[in-house]
């Protein structure tokens, strides 16, 4: 018996259960752990993906949860799409949360049609700066941006804990964390009473700008062509280094978007923990959504439901809210293997006696 | 500045880069070994990440269940779990021939997570951080001026300086084993049509080389710190992959690397301690600046193995 | 005539790939101490069918026997255990390695590695298979012709008795061709029993005992070469008339300088110079071909009147404007056609094939920013027709065959109207329909005026279809002759680097 990998595409169908047969792989490998935690896997599921969905309040934290996702799935989508391997999200998005604090902390007085896009553009501002050196590194040197964008990470969260333990410690609680920002600067709530804010809709339109930037115009092209076969792209004409560089920039301007509306939107201050990780989720979230709009749009809702799902097992079962993050990570696995039926068909068969 | 140049402070110094630089030669050595097959294991981070949580776990445990050598046995499981990781990076690189970046990430975020949860799952939540009794250090010159604080290291320290990098090279460049090796990572085909096994070589590989990841986090865990902390890797994975690039696949250069890298971080704890007028974080983030700086001199113009990040397929 | 079980016999040989049958029910029996050809044209089952003898295709259905006794074949291990060695027509070795290191490579047991008896040994089996060559040289650095006999050695060193050559004469010049027949001739001598692909007529009346012609995907008939002639085996293998190239007059001689290059000088990937000063003329209406032997700075020339390779020193002027280090979108605006060596590498696979027609002047269809695709897909439904491509503007372009995929690249420079075009093995690959169709599409841009350089491995091709021939060799012009005047010797000697 043997099994053949053969490059064929997949019937339509299939394509589009690829979603459903990760995530039920992804089930019934996690199942164990959930087991390890002496707790009953059809209740994890329950609180996992029905019961952030069971009212108005937690369907609107799944969105809440989502909001950073978004932003930082459409900037690894983007980045990714382009042929440009932006893992630094993190820092940019560090960065991002920094600049928006910076202004915000200046905005006493001023009115919020002023503040909040300041607020908006200096996150935008800091996140693309934060990814120049990498981008440079990468377009004149040839230097690997794997290995610059990540290692920036750590620097963006130093220098984050350097200002918090230093210039802009709290003087009143001595905590390490920065002053509120000026109550103009902070976004707007979308529906009273809830803490979804202003930057859904900023994540929103930046989700439907990659849309429309990766299928109607001729810069999506080109980035794509850069992306799938930059040797191809070069011969047709397209300057690679130049798209290479703007894809890379507009990457990390998208995640410094992150930053801000973590600060304006949800805690009003700049904190040590501003992301336990969205930078790396948005890797998840931008290979789940097959790196286009509509799909990093609903992998970012789907890993928002399990993040809050994963704070309920957790309190509702006493397991770990660490599980939500195996969950993700198994799945992003997952997906990698099931995306494969997209382009192959995989036979077993047995050989025919000798 | 008298201090700085005090020889106390420079013998402390090479002490703490040789020590500082065990665990990244370790992870260093395991990486080298897959680029040279045509991989890049991006789960490095990770699996150094796990290696560091399953070493201490298993060592707590079996110290707790009065096993004398609970330190070693802790260090096997630390390099069974490392051997997991990296044949399951083999199903996908290898096997299924995925993005060798992303399936990577997934193995480090994966082992996180794992360890993350696992240590919840096993220690509970506790207020003081639970440890053990580390590693011994060796002191073969204790009565030597100099020397005898120098060499004051833990036996892992002297194995990775003294065995691990001349076994490596030797290994690589002196063996079939090594031939076959870099044969696979320049021209699989040509392996193929040899009759050797294409994918058994790169798992082969990427097994030894997830042991070694496991074995410099473990380190940590085990012999620098006795404990485990989620802080405890901070990125010296990614560390490890500059520096491969830095050493150009080469494993002595690789040592020089280290420690580089050891020494710029030795050196910023020093710095700390000296009473500048700079936020301690500007100093921690020092070492990866220096990394990146490296990169930027000396990763130019290097030749990358031929089939690098390239999954193999009979067409 | 032979009492003796033939070496290797293959019945019934079924191979399928997906849904293309590559292989169905070929029977083939190679006797000992034969050179048999395997005739056909590209694509027609004779890689397939060898690479499933040497064990790198499993066969769907069918048995193969080696010395009378049935045997399952999974993998060149086995193969070589048989001892059938086979020579790929990419050649499966290290380049940043030794020659000794890639002969032994997967022969040695034991960890430790004699490097120095290694040599040795090495040197040995060269020298009584009467294949020179230098053990402690890198691969990188020999010749094409000399890595070939590494290949060969590589074999012989692991006891092969059957051995596989895979069109081994297309990378070399004919004298190296006449060395490669004396080596086989004394190796066959010696007890070697010897599988020649081939889809060359010549070479087959020359060098084989016998001949299997295989014609998509079975078996046309086998023959004994001294019993058959040119004619009766070009049937065979086409199975229908050939196509014709209409034959040229060559009128357009004072036409002016379509494209000039002025002592140009460029660098390869290591920072070598693979271009060493050459100037090349090529007249408005003409073809002018430059024959080589691959990796004699073919590759490096075209890229550089691709844009993608900068000059180091000289002049490369477009209907005498001076293009020297543009882009490519520059040169393609100077009037250049670039229709690439490796079509494949050179197309975005994973896109439509509007995509990739309208690829290289997307300016032409963006309106403010935006692209306009029902335009991108009517100019590409016009060129398919025009064209005569089986696919729809949607279809991902890897979806296409190799012959449709050389007509939209063909459709794609040639709509733009060139006045000059840079051309690199346009047939490679390609089957007899496609070829001529193709080559027809090239000469008629001359007579509208074009000029053509035409860079080709091919011999042939290039002898059919140029007004002039140009020879490469090291990165240098050798000459420039006229066809009726050239002899294939004196092509031959000067692919070689001897100056006649």
């Amino acid at each position: 018996m043997r099994v053949q990998i053969e490059r064929l595409p997949a019937p339509v169908w299939l394509r589009s259960l690829i979603p459903f047969i990760s995530i039920f792989l992804t089930f019934l490998l996690t199942v164990g752990l959930v087991l390890a935690a002496d707790a009953n896997p059809l209740a994890a599921t329950y609180y996992f993906l029905l019961d952030p969905l069971s009212s108005r309040v937690r369907l609107i934290e799944v969105l809440v949860k989502a909001t950073p996702l978004l932003l930082t799935g459409t900037a690894v989508a983007f980045a990714f799409a382009g042929g440009y391997w932006n893992i630094g999200a993190e820092g940019q998005l560090y960065m991002g949360a920094t600049a928006a604090t910076a202004v915000g902390l200046q905005m006493h007085g001023q009115p919020a049609w002023i503040a909040v896009p300041l607020v908006i553009v200096a996150g935008f501002a800091a996140g693309l700066l934060w990814a120049v050196v990498p981008a440079l590194m990468k377009v004149r040197l040839k230097i690997d941006e794997v290995v610059t964008t990540l290692l920036l990470n750590y620097v963006a969260i130093y220098f984050v804990s350097a200002l918090l333990n230093g210039p802009w410690r709290d003087p009143i609680s001595q905590w390490p964390q920065s002053p509120d920002i000026a109550p103009s600067a902070i976004f707007p709530k979308l529906i009273p009473r809830s803490r979804l804010h202003l930057g859904f809709l900023v994540a929103l339109g930046v989700v439907f700008i990659l849309w429309f930037v990766l299928t109607r115009t001729t810069f999506g092209v080109k980035m794509r062509a850069v992306g799938l076969n930059s040797a191809a792209a070069r011969f047709s004409g397209i300057g690679v280094e130049r798209t290479t560089f703007i894809v890379a920039l507009v990457s990390g301007g998208i995640a410094g978007l992150a930053g801000a509306s973590e600060v304006a939107g949800i805690h009003y201050h700049l904190i040590d923990a501003i992301s336990p990780g969205y930078g790396y989720t948005g890797i998840i979230i931008a290979t789940l959504g097959a790196l286009n709009a509509v799909g990093v749009a609903l992998a970012a809702i789907f890993i928002g439901l399990i993040d809050t799902g994963a704070q309920t097992v957790s309190r509702a079962l006493g397991v770990p809210a660490y599980l939500g993050d195996v969950i993700q990570a198994t799945l992003l696995l997952v997906t990698l293997a099931v995306l494969l039926l997209q382009r192959y068909r995989v036979t077993i068969r047995r050989r025919q006696p000798t | 500045m008298e201090t700085v140049l005090s020889a106390t402070f420079l013998v402390g110094l090479i002490a703490a880069t040789l020590r500082v630089a065990t665990p990244l030669l370790y992870a260093t050595v395991g990486e080298l070994f897959t680029e040279r097959a045509g991989i890049l294991n991006l789960g490095i981070e990770g699996i150094m990440f796990l290696g560091a949580f399953i070493g201490f776990a298993v060592a707590a445990q079996a110290a707790a269940a009065g096993v004398g050598a609970y330190l070693w046995v802790g260090l096997a499981a630390a390099m069974g779990a490392g051997l997991l990781m990296g044949l399951l990076m083999g199903l996908f690189s290898v096997t299924l021939g995925v993005n060798q970046h992303v399936a990577g990430l997934g193995i480090t975020l994966l082992s996180i997570s794992l360890s993350l949860l696992g240590f919840r799952l096993v220690f509970g939540q506790q207020d003081v951080l639970p440890s053990i009794d580390p590693f011994n250090q060796l002191s073969p010159f204790a009565n030597v001026p100099m020397l005898g604080p120098i060499f004051n290291q833990y036996l892992l320290t002297y194995i990775a300086f003294l065995v691990l990098v001349p076994l490596s090279w030797w290994l690589l460049f002196r063996t079939s084993f090594g031939l076959q090796v870099r044969a696979v990572g320049e021209n699989p085909e040509a392996v193929d049509a040899a009759g050797l096994s294409v994918y058994g070589i790169r798992y082969f590989v990427l097994g030894l080389g997830g042991m070694l990841m496991a074995v410099g986090g473990a380190f940590l865990s085990l012999a620098q710190l006795g404990a485990f902390t989620p802080g405890i890797i901070a990125g010296r994975g990614w560390v490890c992959i500059a520096l491969v690039i830095f050493a150009r696949w080469h494993p002595i250069r690789a040592t020089w690397g280290a420690l580089l890298f050891g020494g710029v971080y030795a050196l910023q704890l020093r710095l700390q301690t000296l009473g500048f007028d700079l936020p301690f974080e500007l100093f921690l983030a020092l070492p990866y600046l220096v990394t990146i700086l490296a990169l930027a001199l000396a990763g130019r113009h290097v030749t990358y193995p031929g089939a690098y990040l390239k999954p193999y397929r009979r067409e | 005539m032979n009492q003796a079980p033939p070496v290797v016999a293959m019945r019934d040989i079924t191979k399928r790939f997906g849904d293309v049958v590559a292989n169905k029910a070929v029977d083939f029996t190679l006797r000992e101490r034969e050179i048999h050809a395997l005739l056909g044209e590209n694509g027609a089952g004779k890689t397939t069918l060898m690479r499933i003898l040497y064990g790198l295709y499993q066969e769907d259905a069918g048995q193969i026997w080696v010395r009378g006794e049935p045997v399952a074949i999974r993998s060149p291990r086995d193969a070589i255990a048989l001892g059938i060695g086979m020579v790929t027509q990419h050649f499966a070795l290290v380049p940043p390695m030794t020659v000794t290191e890639n002969v032994i490579l997967g022969t040695t047991d034991g960890l430790r590695l004699n490097l120095k008896a290694a040599h040795q040994k090495v040197a040995a089996a060269a020298e009584r298979f009467g294949l020179s060559i230098n053990p402690r040289a890198l691969v990188e650095d020999l010749s094409v012709g000399e890595q070939q006999r590494v290949e060969i050695l590589k074999a012989l060193y692991r006891h092969a008795e059957v051995l596989i050559l895979d069109e081994p004469t297309a990378v070399l010049v004919p004298q190296e061709v006449e060395q490669l027949f004396d080596s086989l001739r004394r190796l066959q001598e010696q007890g070697l029993s010897v599988v020649f692909i081939t889809h060359k007529l010549h070479e087959v009346m020359a060098i084989t005992n016998r001949v299997t012609v295989l014609r998509d995907g079975r078996v046309a008939g086998t023959v004994i070469t001294r019993e058959t002639d040119q004619a009766e085996l070009a049937r065979m293998m086409v199975g229908r008339a050939t196509f014709n190239i209409p034959e040229r007059e060559n009128g357009h001689q004072v036409a002016e300088r379509a494209l000039v290059l002025e002592e140009v000088t460029a660098l390869n990937n290591d920072g070598q110079p693979a271009l060493k000063r050459v100037s090349l003329t090529v007249r408005a209406g003409e073809v002018l071909g430059l024959a080589g032997v691959s990796g004699n700075g073919q590759a490096e020339l075209a890229e550089v009147l691709s844009g993608t390779r900068a000059v180091h020193r000289g002049r490369v002027l477009v209907h005498g404007r001076d293009v020297t280090n543009a882009n490519p979108d520059a040169i393609m605006a100077a009037g250049v056609g670039r229709i690439p060596e490796d079509g494949r590498a050179n197309v975005v696979s994973e896109m439509t094939v509007a995509q990739n027609i309208a690829l290289e002047h997307l300016g032409d269809f963006t309106r403010r920013g935006q692209l306009d695709r029902r335009q991108m897909r009517a100019y590409a439904q016009k060129l398919i027709d025009e064209y005569q491509i089986k696919a729809r503007p949607d279809d991902a372009i890897r979806t296409l065959s190799g012959g449709n995929l050389q007509k939209v690249i063909l459709a794609r420079v040639l709509a733009r109207h060139p006045r000059v075009l840079v051309v690199s093995q346009p047939s490679r690959g390609l089957d007899v329909g496609a070829t001529s169709y193709v080559r027809r599409r090239l000469l008629e841009q001359t007579d509208q005026g074009a000029g053509v350089l035409l860079i080709s491995e091919d011999l042939d091709e290039v002898l059919a279809l140029s007004d002039r021939i140009a020879v490469i060799y090291e990165g240098e012009i050798m000459g420039v002759l006229k066809p009726a005047e050239a002899t294939v010797e004196q092509l031959g000697l000067l692919m070689a680097g001897v100056q006649a």
